[in-house]
């Protein structure tokens, strides 16, 4: 009897909570760690990137208005279905980037562990940046973090811990995002969305694009209903300096490239880079 | 019978106004190598000096100046050295209140009452609050590890700072750097550079260590030779969103350091159960403070459409006490307006507002035949798309639109790409609690306006730039 062939799994985009293929109908290979066929991933367009901005800005209002309670959970829900799945991305892993198993369970162990960080920072990260203001008259007076809104982000190259850890950080306070995932790795990103679409995450809290950075990117620096950019995976510096000069134009918030150590404890600033600070005044008196 | 106000006009003979000013770095004041321009009082057009432009060299040598000064003198100290440089100024500042006060009022134009009581006062208090936490550095971010146990200052800030609060925006620039171990290139608005040239003169009588602080007059040209200077590690700038647009994309690719706080478009939104009293007050207060000269003034009015007719009323009749002219009589409410560019951009604004079909009134008042003056002016009828609603115009010009609900006055309060400031006025706290938590704004005010604290943190959401001046959140801008 013949061996049974295997179902391959279409690699698609994942906008406002679905999976669908480019508008462009383009593709891209994506080679295995030996330079062999992995899959054909979804070529993201201009237009693409635009749904996926309109995507998130909609899944704003309600994301940003939930409790910070409640976005802890969810965050926390994301990291309870990833490890349920950690076999799949540890296979991932290995095969796309032809890392050792011990390796691979490093890495999907760290990222599991950054989520529930992350999560347990929903809740706290206001008490910590924010407070009461002491000012010289009879006011009530405090300053509290609330999120910038839409925030584009070209992930670093790790496709599951880097993923993580630029993604979850902007989520846990409250912005939404459209990110593009790692150019030559951008498998493990759709199959990270299929977590998060399960996860209670509500659809187009992030948004995940796989293709072109240099072609994709340009479209969400420039576009003025994107309030930040997170240029981390930019690794051209003339990119990075275009991107920069493109988010200038309605004055986003901009994380410049580079990356830190991912295995290390994150600096509060992935979350605070993206965080604006509203001061409310009023008087007190009889 | 009507009782007319005797003139009271506050002595300018405390103000000693040279004939020309040189540019101020390393500690001295020296002729600078481009060209010069005058400085005119605002209120009569008389000449009050000739000031220096400082041209790239001149910039090349304070950013040298600074640089040394920096890594010779000001990082090296301790915290508590540079908090005690930073009382001594806030002390001279008191001391010397009166004259700064004088001298703002005839560059600017700005009333007295406000230069005494709200302008100096609060420069003063900026010091003092920023002295305070120069040896309390370890306090001053959260987290640990290098985000924060032991912050370190960036270097050398550039800054660049406008003419609706000149010695004020100059203190929310000079004090938190120099608290963090900075030094500072800042430049004076090209209309109004002479009181930041007197406070050149109090870090010489503070001794303060030369380099540390470098003022360099001059107008665009300067401005965006600062910010381009290699040797600079930190951009601050307070001015128009177009300049902060080009300021980010000339720093784009470059490890400069950027906070920007730019223009605004508030919304002061009134509902039906506020203190209506009150809130006219804040109304006024809102817009017609420093001329309507203020980046978080209240420039649109939304009303609750029930009261809309009693709050106009009464607000016209308000109005037409308000008492505009001389900047130097203790009287006046509305001085003059800054500059003959800033007044033919308020009278353009102001006749698109009428093309447009927006219903404009202004009480009667007697404007003064030389200077720059336009009365304080409100517009009915104005819907969202109009040009007045949209743009800020930086003048005495209030745009006033109506709403139903809650939610529509949200919606029209966040209808602007700028998100610097709102006003609120409601009895009901559960309401106040609400829409400020929906406004995309960086300050609400709520049943008050425009209230400034160096303990508060100060800035705008979106095209309103970013980074906070005042409070812990300041420090922020000048530590790595």
């Amino acid at each position: 009897m013949s061996a049974r062939l295997d179902v391959k799994k279409t690699y698609k985009l994942y906008i406002d909570g679905e999976f669908p293929r480019s508008e462009s109908g383009r593709s891209y290979v994506v080679a295995d760690a030996k330079g062999g066929f992995l899959a054909n991933a979804s070529q993201a367009s201009r237009k693409d990137a635009r749904d996926a901005v309109r995507a998130a800005r909609s899944a704003f209002g309600g994301w940003s208005g939930r409790t910070a309670y409640n976005r802890g959970q969810v965050v926390y829900r994301i990291a309870e279905v990833l490890e349920s799945r950690r076999d799949q991305f540890e296979a991932e892993l290995r095969s796309s980037e032809g890392v050792t198993p011990a390796k691979a369970r490093t890495f999907v162990d760290a990222a599991i562990d950054r989520l529930v960080w992350y999560a347990g920072w929903a809740d706290k990260i206001a008490q910590v940046v924010g407070g009461a203001n002491p000012v010289a008259g009879p006011y009530f007076n405090h300053s509290a973090p609330e999120p910038s809104g839409v925030i584009a982000i070209i992930a670093p190259a790790g496709p599951l811990l880097g993923l993580v850890s630029v993604v979850a950080p902007v989520i846990t306070t409250g912005n939404t995002c459209v990110v593009i995932a790692s150019e030559p790795h951008p498998l493990t990103a759709i199959t990270l969305a299929e977590v998060m679409a399960t996860s209670d995450l509500p659809g187009g809290v992030v948004n995940v694009l796989t293709g072109s950075v240099a072609e994709i990117a340009p479209w969400l620096a420039s576009h003025s209903d994107v309030n930040g950019i997170d240029l981390t995976g930019v690794t051209d510096p003339g990119l990075g300096r275009t991107l920069e000069e493109a988010a200038a134009e309605n004055l986003k918030r901009v994380r410049r490239p580079g990356l830190e150590d991912l295995l290390a404890t994150p600096a509060l600033d992935r979350m605070t880079k993206f965080l604006e600070t509203k001061t409310v005044w009023h008087p007190m008196g009889l | 019978m009507t009782f007319e106000y005797a003139p009271a006009p506050e002595s300018r003979a405390i103000v000693d106004i040279k004939p020309s000013y040189g540019l101020f770095i390393d500690g001295e004041f020296v002729d600078g190598h481009g060209k010069s321009f005058k400085s005119i009082s605002p209120s009569t057009e008389e000449v009050l000096a000739e000031v220096a432009e400082a041209n790239d060299a001149d910039v090349d040598v304070a950013v040298k100046a600074a640089r040394r000064a920096y890594t010779r003198v000001w990082s090296k100290m301790s915290g508590a050295e540079r908090g005690k440089y930073l009382f001594r100024i806030a002390r001279i500042i008191q001391e010397r209140a009166r004259e700064f006060a004088v001298l703002e009022s005839i560059d600017n134009g700005k009333p007295i009452k406000e230069t005494r009581d709200v302008d100096i006062p609060l420069v003063a208090a900026h010091f003092f609050y920023y002295a305070g936490w120069a040896d309390k550095l370890a306090y001053a971010l959260p987290g640990n590890g290098n985000n924060g146990a032991d912050p370190q200052p960036l270097g050398v800030a550039g800054q660049v700072i406008p003419w609706n609060f000149p010695l004020l925006m100059l203190a929310w620039k000079i004090a938190p750097a120099l608290a963090c171990g900075n030094t500072v290139v800042l430049k004076p608005a090209e209309t109004t550079p002479l009181t930041a040239l007197l406070f050149a003169e109090v870090c010489q009588q503070a001794d303060l260590p030369a380099g540390v602080v470098n003022i360099l007059t001059g107008a665009g040209e300067t401005g965006r030779a600062i910010v381009a200077h290699p040797g600079v590690d930190k951009v601050a700038f307070t001015g128009s969103t177009d300049v902060g647009r080009a300021i980010a994309k000339s720093v784009a690719g470059t490890d400069k350091r950027v906070t920007l706080e730019l223009g605004g478009k508030a919304a002061n939104i009134v509902f039906d159960d506020a203190p209506l009293d009150q809130a006219i007050e804040g109304i006024v207060n809102g817009i017609f403070f420093n001329q309507g000269h203020v980046c978080c003034a209240g420039s649109r009015l939304l009303v609750q459409e029930s009261v809309a007719d009693e709050v106009i009323a009464t607000l016209k009749r308000r109005m037409k006490t308000l008492r505009v002219g001389d900047p130097l009589d203790k009287n006046t409410d509305i001085g003059a307006i800054n500059s003959a560019e800033q007044l033919a951009k308020i009278r353009e604004l102001s006749d698109i507002g009428e093309a447009e079909g927006a219903g404009r009134w202004s009480p009667a008042c007697d404007l003064p035949q030389t200077g720059f003056w336009f009365p304080p002016t409100i517009f009915t009828g104005v819907s969202q798309a109009h040009r007045i609603a949209r743009e800020e115009i930086f003048g005495p010009v209030l745009s006033i639109l109506t709403f139903r609900t809650p939610k529509e006055a949200v919606e029209k309060a966040n209808n602007t790409p700028f998100g610097l400031s709102a006003g609120i006025w409601t009895d009901k706290g559960s309401r106040i609690l609400w829409m400020a938590s929906q406004l995309r704004a960086g300050v609400v005010w709520s049943n008050t306006f425009n209230r400034f604290d160096p303990a508060s943190p100060f800035g705008g959401y979106k095209e309103s730039g970013y980074g906070r001046e005042g409070g812990r959140h300041g420090l922020e801008a000048y530590l790595r």
